[in-house]
């Protein structure tokens, strides 16, 4: 479509492509048109209603809204003809009439009023005032003030065509139309889920962030600065632009990255915060003597300087080294363990690495990788030598068909989530497969949804190959060209008829057999998956199930098409891909391959340990059994996170030296003898690689508070003190000798990051973006060709019996995140999340005889806790869900740390449990 | 101290701890009560997002009311958002939604009818009376026009219609539950037929007749789009036929230009007339599907539609297309053709851009013949008799027959059927001359939106681009005839009032500027420049024909009748 159109602007001869709008060429001729309810930005269709873009075009009875009106060729438009002019400033005055005055506006510097001033309007109307609607101030984080809205819609746009979360409508008619949520009650009180897509949209100020207004709701606070950065939470890795004032972030809006376009959630957006908190460790703690440790301690803010007392920066780092080195000189750095973080930049992880390998001369060092996706990816890496995504999220847009299997996108995440509803609400066909529902999440766009019994997942799974291979969907030709290992699964899944698994799944053979068809004959499909597939002692077999379905249909290595596990944390591929693992060096590489190892040996000037080291789970054992006795934490909360946590605690409270890197004083830090303050992500330099494989380049937002200190200077510190002769200067250095260690960068510089912000790997030429689609020719093995696996039914390893009757299933809630260290003291998040729940059937409560916000007591064989119940129609009958972000009522303390055996990823989706009724009276009331 | 501190105790909540969890999940809690009642009236699945208003009436018709938990319930069904089953309701004037804490409206409720003619007619006394009356579980409220401006004052009780209103009739009717439509004696199918009716049907679907004879019948004839555009029919059939298919068909039965009854006078009496010439344009543009959107104010219509359209099918007319009714709920902006197409989909009844037309981009973004029923009424006629018959019979330039509405001041108000291009001072004499004791001083050409002519102008022929140059235009040909008796600054005023109240709302011109005129026009004194100014933004920036012509009849006042101003 090369054909350009031609037409006559302002007098001018102009060309445009065909479909371009008037509004779009204008622009880009330097013509300015006002415009208020059309937003140019990604995902935003013009609607043509707010009247303030109107230009005259010849021969026409009307003026036309230039946003949304095509050229024509021979087109002639007038821009600026008196009578265009006029219409449009009546428009303002028209819309001004009904604004608050704007002294008392909500938002002086709103784009609405931005208008006002560069047309040179008078700021007041002469036409009467029509009654406004009141305020609604229900929701926490979100200020409601309608009496400036304009109607123009683009929150009803942005909730509904660009988040599709589906809350707001334009409700009533003629000038009572407004806004609604739900069915007109407050935003607080309706299914919204904060993402805040209406606020960043909104022209006026009518909806905004509730902490930059006063009681009266004028904006009372503005920005001194604004940098370009990332959001700290999720896999996603949304790039954000964060507004700061006097060092204090005040508010954070979307930016257009490759993976959110301009889209963030509420966590992104309203949990900023916590760096903020009170709780923020600013000096330098060393355990005081005499204070014990044990399993059982619980620290609160107001008494920490009973067991910790401040300690100047030498002394601590003095300390801290001193402490691990005598271990490793006493015992050997086996006796030692590493945990990093999957919260921390590239080059922290392979810093952290790089120390506990070099400095103690052990591969005990993992992070919290392996209690997410660990199974998915040692299948990954048993099938096809690559641990990462096939094709990133946005590959929905492309596709055909989409399996959602074990994962709740719409909570964990959120903006990958408007991709899939985007393209189901396009006309992909949308699979959910989750015990659990999805009310309010993706059940709307969704097409099937099988809520199988809970750890069935190869029954379903292995009746749908069944279906494929027996019913000749099978791309043969993929086959033979590109896998091995078919024969012995055709020969495996024989016998799993969807008939005979019904029964064990749960779901009708016809159902399955129809989903089979579904994904194997649609042009391209595509399956996501997440910790319900992994979480499990067959995690690995549930992962090989999905790369089984992708590899035996070819529905793989093309647009639309692939294998894409929903990586948890902002770095979790990252920290993997620097080394971060204990059997591997960066990129994958095994320690115990010789040549390899001597490369490191190498590269590093030192012995290496020739063994793979122990894994999260194992090390928490292995302090049990006194094999380790010093571990160095960084940003890490295992207390929280590891199953059957009151064990973890026991192992932690058991080390005779524990050093914790933290921003908090976390329950990990509570067991610690040296505590180091360290950055937050809003204040570091450094790049994070998001689950589509994009590497990208987060700035420093604030400077630290108080003595706290960069994460890589601390690591480096303490390096020095064991007699590792390092000298990074900056980021991008270590950064650099990264990339030179890991081809996987290849051709990714920091100079090229500071430019672009993300490029995707793998990446083939430094002027080419990277590729996002990986596998279109070949696998990385070394036959080239893709490994099929069959997998085994395996039951749970702990079933419901006659004592523990229920199945415990653990998971995330939309505002908080992972062990809620970061969340919980966001404020936004915390007012809308503040108390520990239990998720509980209304079948199950009614037998229970709980009322709603009924205190229970859940029990398993690792231990109880007591919390509030939740009705939730989305938890099938006999479940129990609990969010494991709650300290007060720690999921952890109940669920079992059995592994699975490949990818060592205990089973928190599943164990046996008892939940009680308490007499604790807690009254049923909504929050305020 | 003691390692105790810290051990046991209440645990630590790191969160603020200043507010109390939510025992249910975000928004509103669905019963499953709320669900199956919906279910009950809305039968099994597969449910289809196009039929969300006819869901609504449903249980508007059962419930008398739409009950928050039966939104709840409809819009789980359906898989829709609870804001986009909520923004479809409150648009409609005859859908009564009901919050959770809400008190059911009475379950009877009067329409009485506030527009111009009934208003003349002493709809407001009617209004006042009717609500000091004690009628328990009845409610009366204002409607705009229900298409029976000759007989007004009018009302409804629930569906049943009232000529002539006063009220002990209506008083009587409504404690007595007449709320059923009444329906009128009309012309059956076996008497069309005996009468030579769907013989031009017949002869199209034998192939005896061409599709471009019958368009050239339509063209010769002069036959313009009856609902007010007045395109030219064969013009448009032509368009449509030009786009690539499958295509569809609208009937746009939304009658609501105040001072319009036309259409129901031909449904109520001749409906095989109207139908066989809506088959005759199915057939001609080839279309899928018949949409027959049919206002909410007219359930005798619907009635006979739907008795009616089952009887052709049997007899075989109905070939290689279907045939569906849609209704209306209370919209006048429906009667526009694209906001009739939004509201056949489902939606929420806002107009759209054009280009691109209807005719190329229209229900489910097909192609798509829009005609009003009036215009397919006369079709078997100008093929059975050519299009010579119907040409000549115009007059003053003007080409066929027109059915003009005339109420207002006159002795027998009523639908003229008379020459194209007839002049008011010849409908006046038509329909009996001017009431006793009314001098005649002016009057709407056009409904509501068609502006307001002074008597001194009573020389102009009433047709399709004779009333432009003075700012005015004869639409649907309704005439309310005006008298010395009527203030213009009034008339104008309920006017504004209408096309406040039926507006949409979705451009800032119409949606606001209706509402400033209605302030500004409600005071004392008008602000000639406020008002003018005004008048110039919503017709030039209004997205539709509503905005357009709102300002109509205001800028006709301050231009013909400066007097009542003073």
């Amino acid at each position: 479509m090369t054909e350009k159109i031609k037409f006559e602007l302002d007098g001018r001869d102009v060309e445009a492509e065909v479909g371009e709008t008037i509004w779009q060429v204008a622009k880009r001729e330097g013509v300015t048109i006002p415009h208020l309810c059309w937003l140019p930005q990604p995902g935003y269709r013009a609607d043509g209603n707010c009247r303030a873009c109107m230009v005259e075009v010849e021969g026409e009875r009307v003026l036309t809204a230039s946003c949304q009106r095509k050229v024509a060729e021979g087109m002639k438009v007038k821009s600026a003809s008196e009578r265009a002019k006029k219409s449009r400033e009546m428009v303002f005055e028209l819309l001004i009439a009904d604004q608050p005055e704007r002294e008392e506006s909500h938002d002086p510097a709103s784009s609405f009023w931005n208008w006002v001033d560069d047309m040179g309007i008078d700021a007041r109307s002469r036409y009467p005032r029509a009654d406004r609607p009141a305020p609604d101030s229900t929701h926490a984080a979100i200020a409601v003030n309608l009496d400036s809205c304009i109607n123009c819609g683009l929150c009803v746009r942005a909730c509904r065509e660009v988040q599709h979360n589906d809350v707001i409508g334009m409700a009533y008619r003629g000038h009572g139309s407004k806004p609604v949520f739900d069915f007109d009650i407050g935003m607080g009180h309706s299914t919204c889920v904060a993402c805040g897509e209406c606020v960043q949209a909104c022209p006026t100020g009518a909806l905004m962030e509730a902490n930059l207004l006063d009681e009266k709701g004028k904006r009372v606070h503005f920005e001194d600065k604004s940098v370009d950065t990332l959001c700290p939470y999720c896999g996603v890795g949304c790039q954000t632009r964060v507004h700061v004032k006097d060092n204090k972030i005040l508010y954070v809006d979307g930016r257009d990255g490759p993976a959110n376009e301009n889209r963030l959630c509420v966590k992104g957006r309203f949990g900023f915060d916590y760096i903020h908190h009170a709780d923020r460790v600013t000096k330098p703690l060393i355990r005081r003597e005499g204070v014990a440790k044990d399993a059982d301690m619980q620290l609160r803010t107001e008494n920490i300087s009973d067991v910790f007392r401040e300690a100047t920066w030498e002394e601590a780092l003095d300390f801290a080294a001193s402490g691990l080195k005598k271990i490793a000189d006493d015992k050997g750095g086996s006796a030692l363990a590493g945990f990093g973080s999957a919260k921390g930049s590239n080059e922290e992880a392979y810093l952290f690495q790089k120390l506990i390998r070099q400095g103690f001369g052990t591969n005990n060092v993992d992070h919290c990788t392996r209690l997410c996706h660990a199974s998915s990816v040692a299948a990954l890496m048993e099938g096809l030598n690559s641990g990462a995504v096939s094709a990133p999220f946005m590959a929905a847009e492309d596709s055909d068909c989409m399996i959602v299997i074990g994962a709740r996108p719409h909570q964990n995440h959120p903006v990958a989530a408007t991709y899939l509803k985007d393209a189901a609400a396009r006309g992909s066909k949308l699979i959910i497969m989750d015990p659990r529902g999805h009310d309010g999440g993706l059940e709307r766009y969704a097409s099937h949804h099988l809520q199988f019994k809970p750890g069935n997942d190869v029954a379903l799974l292995n009746a749908m190959l069944n279906v494929i291979i027996t019913e000749g969907m099978v791309d043969i030709q993929y086959v033979q060209a590109h896998t091995e290992g078919y024969e012995q699964l055709k020969k495996r899944v024989a016998e799993f008829t969807p008939e005979a698994m019904e029964p064990v799944c749960g779901i009708d053979a016809k159902t399955i057999r129809e989903v089979a068809r579904l994904y194997a004959r649609s042009e391209r499909s595509l399956i996501f998956w997440g910790m319900g597939v992994s979480q499990h002692t067959h995690g690995t077999d549930n992962a090989r199930c999905l790369i089984s379905l992708a590899l035996v249909t070819g529905q793989i290595g093309r647009p639309g098409t692939g294998l894409h596990p929903l990586r948890g944390q902002n770095n979790v591929q990252g920290a993997s891909d620097a080394g971060l693992i204990p059997m591997v060096y960066p990129d994958y590489i095994s320690v115990e391959d010789p040549a390899v190892h001597a490369k490191f040996e190498r590269l590093w000037g030192t012995k290496l340990d020739p063994k793979k080291g122990l894994t999260v789970v194992e090390i928490m054992r292995a302090i049990h059994n006194d094999e380790i006795t010093g571990m160095y934490v960084m940003g890490e909360n295992p207390a929280m996170s590891d199953p059957d946590a009151h064990h973890a605690r026991g192992a932690l409270a058991k080390l005779k030296h524990l050093v914790v890197q933290d921003i908090f004083v976390t329950e990990t830090a509570w067991h610690a003898d040296v505590i180091l303050p360290a950055s937050a992500h809003a204040e570091k330099w450094g790049t994070f690689t998001n689950t589509n494989r994009q590497v990208q380049l987060a700035r420093p937002v604030v400077p630290p508070p108080g003595d706290a200190r960069q994460d890589w200077e601390l690591i480096q510190e303490l390096a020095q003190r064991v007699g590792l002769d390092w000298s990074y200067k900056d980021v991008g250095e270590i950064f650099t000798e990264m990339a030179a260690v890991m081809p996987s960068l290849d051709n990714i510089t920091w100079e090229r990051l500071l430019d672009e912000d993300s490029v995707t790997y793998p990446c083939d030429d430094p002027e080419k973006p990277g590729n996002e689609i990986i596998f279109s020719n070949s696998f990385p093995t070394r036959s080239g060709r893709a490994k099929i696996v069959p997998a085994e039914l395996l039951p749970p390893d702990e079933l419901p019996d006659a004592d523990y009757p229920m199945v415990l299933t653990t998971g995330r809630l939309l505002e908080h995140w992972h062990t809620g260290s970061m969340t919980r003291r966001a404020g936004n998040l915390d007012a809308l999340e503040p108390e520990a729940i239990a998720g509980l059937n209304p079948r199950d409560m009614k037998r229970l005889g709980l009322e709603p916000g009924a205190f229970v007591d859940v029990t398993t064989r690792r231990g109880t806790i007591r919390i509030k119940s939740r009705v939730d129609r989305d938890v099938a009958e006999g479940m129990v869900f609990i969010p494991f972000c709650f300290a007060e009522a720690a999921a952890n303390m109940l669920t079992n740390p059995k592994l699975d055996p490949l990818g060592k990823i205990p089973e928190f989706k599943f164990c046996a449990a008892r939940v009680e009724k308490v007499d604790e009276k807690v009254p049923a009331e909504a929050a305020e | 101290m003691s390692e105790m501190t810290f051990k046991g105790g209440k645990a630590i909540h790191p969160g603020a701890g200043r507010r109390k969890a939510v025992p249910f999940p975000k928004g509103r809690v669905l019963a499953p009560e709320e669900k199956e009642a919906v279910a009950a009236l809305i039968g099994p699945p597969p449910y289809e997002r196009p039929l969300l208003i006819e869901y609504l009436h449903k249980i508007q018709d059962a419930e008398g009311c739409l009950p928050a938990g039966h939104l709840h319930g409809l819009a789980t069904l359906m898989k829709l958002p609870m804001a986009e089953v909520y923004e479809v309701a409150t648009f409609y004037a005859h859908f009564d939604v009901v919050p959770d804490d809400a008190e059911r409206p009475a379950a009877t409720t009067i329409r009485v009818c506030e527009s111009l003619s009934c208003m003349m007619a002493g709809a407001e006394e009617l209004i006042s009376a009717l609500q000091a009356e004690d009628m328990p579980n009845v409610r009366v409220v204002r409607a705009p026009c229900v298409g029976s401006c000759h007989t007004a004052p009018v009302c409804h009780i629930g569906h049943h219609h009232v000529d002539h209103a006063d009220v002990a009739k209506v008083k009587k009717l409504a404690l007595a539950g007449e709320t059923h439509p009444e329906i009128p004696e009309y012309q059956t199918l076996g008497d069309y037929i005996e009468q030579g009716g769907y013989k031009v049907l017949r002869s199209c679907l034998a192939g005896d007749t061409s599709v471009d004879d019958v368009i050239a019948s339509l063209s010769d004839g002069g036959l313009r789009g009856l609902g007010g555009a007045g395109f030219p029919t064969g013009r448009k059939w032509g368009f449509v036929r030009a786009e690539k298919g499958p295509r569809l068909m609208a009937v746009n039965g939304d009658e609501g230009e105040p001072g319009t009854f036309k259409d129901r006078h031909y449904l109520e009496t001749r409906p095989h007339q109207f139908l066989e010439g809506m088959l005759i344009a199915a057939w001609a543009v080839e279309a899928e599907e018949v949409f027959i959107y049919m206002r909410d104010e007219y359930p005798a219509v619907i009635k006979i539609l739907r008795d009616e359209l089952p009887k052709l099918e049997a007899a075989g007319l109905i070939q290689n297309t279907k045939v569906s009714i849609r209704r209306g709920a209370g919209a006048y902006i429906c009667g526009e053709e694209s906001a009739m197409i939004e509201s056949i989909e489902g939606k929420r009844g806002l107009p759209r851009h054009r280009p691109p037309y209807v005719a190329q981009v229209g229900i489910f973004d097909r192609p798509t013949l829009v005609n009003n029923v009036e215009t397919l009424y006369w079709i078997p006629k100008i093929v059975e008799k050519g299009p010579d018959w119907f040409a000549e019979q115009g007059k003053n330039g003007g080409k066929g027959l027109r059915s003009y509405s005339v109420s207002g001041r006159v002795k027998k108000p009523g639908v003229v059927l008379t020459a194209a291009g007839s002049t008011i001072e010849e409908l006046i004499e038509l329909c009996g001359g001017m009431l006793d004791g009314h001098t005649f001083k002016g009057y709407l050409p056009g409904g509501a939106s068609g502006g307001i002519l002074p008597a001194s102008m009573s020389d102009l022929p009433l047709d399709f681009g004779q009333l432009e140059k003075h700012g005015c235009f004869v639409g649907s040909h309704a005439v309310v005839i005006l008298s010395d008796k009527d203030d213009m600054k009034d008339v104008a005023l309920n006017l504004m009032r209408f096309f406040e109240d039926e507006s949409c709302g979705q451009c800032t011109p119409c949606r606001n500027g209706t509402e400033k005129a209605v302030q500004l026009m409600s005071r004392e004194t008008w602000d000639g420049p406020l008002l003018k100014d005004l008048a110039q933004v919503m017709t030039d920036a209004s997205i539709c024909g509503l905005g357009q012509a709102a300002s109509n009849p205001l800028m006709s006042v301050i231009k013909f009748f400066p007097e009542d101003l003073e």
